[in-house]
């Protein structure tokens, strides 16, 4: 079997993949397991359900694709789509009602793929330089952001999580954005750029 | 002009998402569930369920028959020695506060355990004890049915989690009940003066 056909055998799995992954982020024990700690919760299911959105990026039908496409020049809509959706979901309270009212968790498990994954997904190969750097620019500052304020708040934010567990949050966002700071860094120093669209 | 509709789209979809924000934090004003009870509680005061709970002396009373007085509940477990110490200190201070209203019977303190299986009326007592205890007007109580205790916690908006060392975290809090039964203030802990200042002044007279 060569690389290409693999990686085409891949491609027309990767909805099944998607419907797998999904499925198992709604199994009662991995549902529980994720949403235990509100570190889990954010960091590892929240991930994978943007994970979901991305496998499914190929999903809406042509039709649908072309004409968000007309409008998503440089992919800054669907960029613009997916960080005010992430915004919503960083809320402590929009973490506290996910676990906690039904409602909340179904708008959690639709709109993290379909408003996050899927629109991230289709928009960050149409990227340019510019529009890259400002997204993760932005990403950094609000793992900075949003760590500091978990990592330095006295009081419980959530009133489902722990103290503890919202710091220990907090110093993951802080790693979580040095970390990408310094692969940008990195990536800027040593970096190949073969995108030089905007 | 490709660039100008990711413009235009993108400016739609900011303030798609402004509204969200704006629906999800009530107006950019509770941004954690303990912030949001609080307004609820001051802009849309719900009625209180009719529980039955078990008082330190063993009598069983209704939460009912607290109408027509104001009624200030906290909620504890006998065990906690961090947010019900302070809580149970405020109350202290309370009681001396409002000893008069609490006197005439027109006010009253209410402490509800959200533990019964170990808040038996005899540690509800101890734990009444554990504060000067000049009198009436303060009820330390327990649900009789676990089904009691969730509506409860429902209807004052309390979380109770384990806080793994065997004990519990919970919103610490004094939850203000008009005397027409409604939840209608939920102030911070260690401000007596916040819970006086929830009460209407013709109460102090």
């Amino acid at each position: 079997m060569t690389v290409e056909s693999m990686i085409g055998q891949w491609r027309s799995h990767r909805a099944a993949a998607a419907a797998l992954l999904f499925c198992a982020l709604l199994t009662p024990p991995v549902k529980h397991v994720l949403e235990a700690s509100m570190t889990a919760q954010m960091l590892l299911q929240m991930p994978l359900l943007v994970c979901v959105g991305w496998l499914l990026r190929r999903a809406p039908p042509e039709r649908f694709l072309s004409i968000t496409a007309a409008w998503n020049h440089g992919g800054i809509a669907g960029l613009v789509l997916a960080s005010v959706a992430a915004a919503v979901w960083m809320l402590p309270r929009s973490l506290d009602a996910a676990v906690a009212l039904p409602w909340a968790a179904v708008a959690k498990y639709l709109s993290v793929p379909l408003l996050i994954g899927v629109p991230l997904a289709v928009s960050w190969p149409r990227a340019g330089f510019i529009v890259r750097g400002v997204f993760l620019v932005e990403f950094v500052a609000t793992s900075y952001r949003v760590g500091w304020l978990y990592l330095s708040w006295p009081e419980r934010l959530c009133s489902n999580y722990l103290l503890g567990d919202q710091q220990r949050l907090g110093e993951y966002l802080v790693l979580i954005g040095a970390a990408l700071c310094a692969a940008i860094g990195c990536k800027l120093l040593w970096g190949r750029f073969d995108s030089g669209r905007v | 002009m490709p660039v100008l509709r990711a413009l235009l789209a993108s400016l739609a979809l900011l303030l798609a998402g402004a509204a969200a924000f704006s629906a999800a934090t009530d107006g950019f004003r509770a941004f954690t569930t303990e912030s949001a009870r609080r307004i609820a509680a001051r802009e849309h005061p719900a009625d209180i369920p009719d529980i039955t709970l078990q008082t330190q002396s063993g009598e069983r009373i209704h939460l009912a028959d607290f109408r027509g007085k104001w009624l200030l509940v906290d909620f504890i477990y006998t065990r906690c020695l961090t947010y019900c110490s302070a809580l149970g200190g405020e109350f202290a201070q309370l009681q001396e506060r409002l000893a008069a209203p609490l006197a005439q019977g027109r006010a009253q303190l209410l402490s509800i355990s959200f533990d019964p299986a170990h808040d038996t009326p005899a540690e509800l007592a101890a734990y009444r004890q554990r504060f000067r205890d000049p009198g009436s007007g303060w009820l330390a109580a327990r649900p009789v049915t676990t089904g009691g205790l969730g509506r409860l916690e429902r209807a004052f908006g309390i979380t109770v989690i384990p806080d793994g060392l065997g004990g519990y975290t919970h919103n610490a809090a004094v939850h203000v009940v008009d005397p027409r039964g409604r939840l209608v203030a939920i102030v911070g802990m260690n401000d007596p003066e916040a819970a006086v200042r929830a009460l209407p002044r013709s109460l102090e007279r």
